[in-house]
């Protein structure tokens, strides 16, 4: 319906090749990566961008391709699993509060609001760190920071859909409660919900980088393009800029491309949010 | 006979959208005499408020006037330099918007709103602006001026914003006011006040109305002239007593006919089928699809015919039938 | 009087959230791992001193207790210590509170300069090359991770250009702070007629202040440019139109002075974008504010400047939100007088 939308506009198809690609390569990083990421090179330490090593290797020695390429597989991995998990709870809590009303909704508002009174990245900050380093405990960080988003999307929609006469209809055919919930009320929620996730994709991988950059979040010697980035801060001042830039594009791409998916799919899904653009 | 105010001939006025090009105004030519409240009615998408845009030249991309003249008290407005024509609007005509409370701005208190337009069409000062501003909103019926200048148009009800919009109209006493629908959403006693009001006005400034509308009653209530619009084009013509007493167009006809009256047996006719698109408009007569009257002629546009009388009609039966009823 | 019960009302609406926010850095910080007084203690402390410093903390008390604990403390102003710095954590915030705050007002301003007229400009300049660009730099400055931003900028001012100090901290070393005011250099420098320290203050300020201020700058510019659009479609602007207003009055007097009340909105929603970039962006430029001391106490696992760190940056957002909702209160004429 529309896909044929989403590949026409050549920006969306552009970023969205580019998710493909990305993905594809994460995936099948043992075997597009040149060299072993991990594999260190003494005569090499430091050597800028070159054909053996087309993005330059850090003080190891270790080619830089290579290392970018591994990385993305965490924070893809760690972007998506964060990115369904939320949508899962989120999605649950709010179809709780919003269909069950009262003192239920009540308690879950006041929760969420909570939690929205911090600042996104200042909650993941404290979470991971309260949770420690390991990867499961970022996943479980950023999914927190999201939740809110479905969680008040979905009970929106519940509470706007429970007063339609669509319910009713279904609720005097004398379908359960659930099953109105399930088959009726929640298809309407999907076109924004996919909008959601898609945009939060983008927010997710921009949280793991900055965790790690920081120290909080992924540790060596697993890479991640924050982490890399770290790494080759130091370097900048003396002038070794090959370290930072490499990782910093493969986030920024990757973040636009998703962007880019999901401003376009929200134009195609859900007229109302156009203005927001 | 008095030369025109407002002469518009063979105005044509195309949309271009994202299915294609929606001929909004088609060929429409109508005079404005002086003094005269000349009364255009037509349903919704008739063209009837693009129609007065065009004529203050304020129809904006994607919209286009793509053809036609307008001329105003002797100069052609089409040809005229961009600043020329903003001294022309809101001094010389002027509009008014139907739902007035939106077009009204909300931080600007509605006194200082007039006022401004003293200083700029009329190059008053300050002080003596405001008192012209107080003096026009108690023309308009205002009470206690003074204190409602200094509000804001959420704190004022729908009839006192309409009077503020007529009061915004008329303040550089233009001399033709271009009235969009000014008593929709209103009360049925604030609409009659607000009629009274601006067909009192006219007489008073000698300023010419145009009235646009979708509600006969209003037309015969108020009306000098009237001309009827469908799909974009002008069917009929005629001074408002002829034609609610004679309408010749068969569209004007079913629109009469479906007035619910008060000494009849009220028997409801709805016109038949819907306004055609104006994304495909069909070459001919816009009406045919809809006509109990239609011919294989109309086929072919017919062309506005008026008689000594001054009655016009765009209709081919009604000018065969008067062939034949002059043999 | 409608004002009074609107301000009331949001008044209100703060404390719940408040509560909240104290129960969730609580657990937070509850939740993190080691024993505090085994720090406090030191490595080389026995069993017996560690359960001594353990009573003193109230660590063996149950849950509830220590929450109460905490919040009254919170009220009070006692904060706990750093176990790092040994010195209490209120001393410490006030210490790097400027530094901080001086970071954020220069990234605003750089941000409401730029970002504001590029949304009007955009919205008025609709689908020019103008518009396009500005709409492409919005979306890719929402992608770009500040840290990122920060060390190019290093790279190419400092490094390349030569124009930018190192990143180093907020004022040259040979150069002595100015007297201690308010705490801000370039406000304290400027009061006491300190023209060096001004001038070295504002060269280290640059950078930093760049940084953040193209980071919140994105979504500010994008946020204005639909407000404005939204506008200059409305039926008054139209009236204004048919009413022979000259253009640039219309677009920069009536349509503008509508934008800018929600504009006002999104100030709190970029104080959220700032208190995030501010963690990274100290950082990187070894900036000793806030950010820096709150990165530094969780990864060391330092809690008590966490759990205050924590509350402190909830209750400021929540403050500055209700200030910002005031604000639009008083600056929108609908609200105002009801």
């Amino acid at each position: 319906m529309g896909w044929r939308r989403l590949t026409r506009n050549p920006l969306s198809f552009a970023a969205l090749c580019a998710i493909v690609v990305i993905a594809a390569a994460a995936v099948l990083a043992p075997w597009v990566a040149p060299y072993d990421p991990d594999e260190p090179d003494a005569e090499r330490t430091l050597s800028s961008v070159s054909w053996r090593h087309p993005l330059g290797t850090d003080e190891y020695g270790r080619d830089q391709l290579s290392r970018l390429i591994h990385a993305g597989r965490i924070d893809l991995l760690v972007a998506l699993s964060a990115t369904v998990l939320a949508l899962t709870v989120g999605t649950s809590l709010g179809m709780l509060a919003g269909y069950r009303g009262g003192w239920v909704d009540q308690i879950l508002m006041r929760v969420i609001d909570a939690v929205m009174a911090f600042p996104a990245f200042m909650l993941a900050m404290a979470i991971t760190a309260a949770l420690g380093n390991a990867t499961v405990n970022v996943v479980a960080a950023i999914a927190i920071t999201h939740v809110p988003i479905y969680t008040r999307l979905i009970r929106g929609e519940m509470l706007k859909a429970r007063e339609t006469e669509y319910a009713d209809a279904a609720r005097t055919v004398g379908n359960r409660p659930h099953q109105i919930v399930l088959h009726h009320l929640l298809p309407n929620c999907v076109p924004p919900l996919i909008v959601q996730a898609t945009l939060a994709m983008g927010f997710a991988i921009l949280t793991v980088a900055a965790l790690s950059f920081i120290g909080l979040g992924i540790q060596p010697p697993q890479s991640e393009w924050g982490q890399m980035t770290a790494e080759g801060a130091g370097y900048v001042v003396s002038g070794e800029w090959w370290l930072v830039l490499f990782p910093g594009v493969a986030i920024m791409v990757t973040v636009l491309a998703f962007n880019l998916v999901g401003d376009t799919l929200r134009d195609i899904l859900d007229p109302r949010m156009r203005g927001m653009r | 006979m008095s030369e025109a105010l407002l002469e518009i001939r063979d105005l044509t006025v195309h949309f271009a959208t994202e299915d294609g090009i929606v001929e909004a105004v088609d060929s429409v030519s109508l005079t404005v005499r002086h003094g005269e409240i000349l009364g255009i009615v037509g349903e919704s998408g008739s063209g009837k408020s693009v129609t007065a845009l065009a004529v203050l030249r304020l129809v904006r991309p994607p919209g286009r006037i793509v053809q036609g003249t307008i001329r105003f008290d002797g100069e052609e407005l089409l040809s005229l330099p961009e600043d020329a024509m903003r001294r022309v609007r809101g001094a010389k005509i002027a509009m008014v918007f139907q739902s007035p409370r939106t077009a009204l701005n909300p931080v600007i208190t509605v006194g200082r709103q007039i006022a401004r337009l003293f200083e700029i069409h009329q190059a008053l000062g300050g002080r003596e602006a405001w008192q012209r501003t107080l003096d026009i909103l108690g023309l308009v019926g205002i009470p206690e001026p003074e204190r409602r200048a200094r509000q804001y148009a959420h704190q004022l009800s729908g009839g006192m914003c309409q009077r503020v919009m007529i009061a915004m109209a008329l303040a550089t006493s233009p001399r033709l006011l271009l009235a969009d629908e000014p008593t929709t959403g209103l009360d049925v006693s604030i609409a009659a006040q607000i009629l009274d009001l601006l067909r009192d006005l006219g007489r008073r400034t000698g300023a010419s109305i145009v009235l646009i509308t979708h509600d006969l009653g209003v037309v015969a209530e108020t009306c000098d002239r009237v001309a009827v619009m469908h799909a974009g084009q002008v069917v009929e013509v005629a001074e408002t007593r002829a034609l609610f007493a004679a309408p010749r167009h068969p569209y004007t006809r079913a629109l009469v006919r479906s007035i619910p009256r008060v000494d009849r047996e009220v028997v409801m006719e709805p016109i038949p089928g819907t306004v055609p698109s104006l994304l495909a408009a069909p070459p001919g007569c816009r009406y045919a699809a809809r006509c109990p009257l239609v011919q294989r002629v109309c086929d072919e546009r017919p062309v506005l015919v008026t008689d000594e009388g001054g009655h016009a009609v765009a209709c081919h039966a009604v000018v065969l039938e008067t062939v034949v009823a002059r043999r | 009087m409608g004002f009074g019960r609107y301000l009331l009302h949001r008044l209100l609406l703060v404390v719940p959230t408040l509560v909240g926010v104290t129960l969730i850095s609580f657990v937070l910080v509850y939740l993190l791992p080691g024993n505090p007084a085994l720090v406090k203690a030191g490595a080389l402390a026995t069993p017996e001193v560690v359960q001594d410093i353990e009573r003193q903390m109230g660590l063996h008390r149950p849950v509830h207790v220590q929450y109460w604990r905490y919040v009254t403390g919170l009220l009070r102003g006692d904060l706990g210590e750093s176990s790092s710095t040994g010195r209490p954590v209120l001393e410490d915030f006030r210490q790097r509170v400027p530094a901080t705050l001086e970071l954020t007002l220069a990234s605003l301003v750089v941000a409401a300069l730029v970002g504001i007229p590029l949304g009007v400009l955009s919205a008025v300049h609709r689908d020019t090359l103008l518009d396009h660009g500005s709409r492409l730099l919005g979306v890719g400055g929402v992608a770009m991770p500040s840290f990122w931003t920060g060390l190019l900028l290093i790279y190419v001012g400092f490094y390349l250009l030569d124009l930018a100090p190192a990143p180093l901290g907020r004022i040259a070393a040979d150069v002595p702070p100015p007297t201690r005011i308010s705490g801000l250099y370039v406000v304290d420098a400027v009061v006491t007629g300190n023209l060096s320290a001004l001038g070295s203050a504002l060269h280290h300020l640059m950078l930093p202040a760049l940084t953040l201020g193209f980071a919140v700058m994105a979504p500010l510019t994008r946020m204005v440019r639909a407000t404005m659009l939204e506008i200059l479609e409305s039926d008054y602007v139209k009236a204004a139109w048919a009413a022979g207003l000259p253009r640039r009055r219309v677009v920069y007097g009536d349509a503008l002075r509508n934008a800018l009340i929600p504009v006002i909105t999104l100030f709190g929603v970029i104080f959220g974008f700032l208190m995030a970039g501010n963690v990274v962006v100290e950082l990187v430029f070894a900036w000793p504010g806030l950010g820096h001391y709150a990165v530094t106490s969780l990864v060391t696992k330092d809690p008590g400047p966490i759990q205050s760190f924590v509350v402190f940056v909830a209750v400021m957002y929540v403050f500055v939100n209700l200030v910002v909702d005031l604000l639009y209160g008083l600056a929108d004429p609908r609200i105002r007088l009801r």
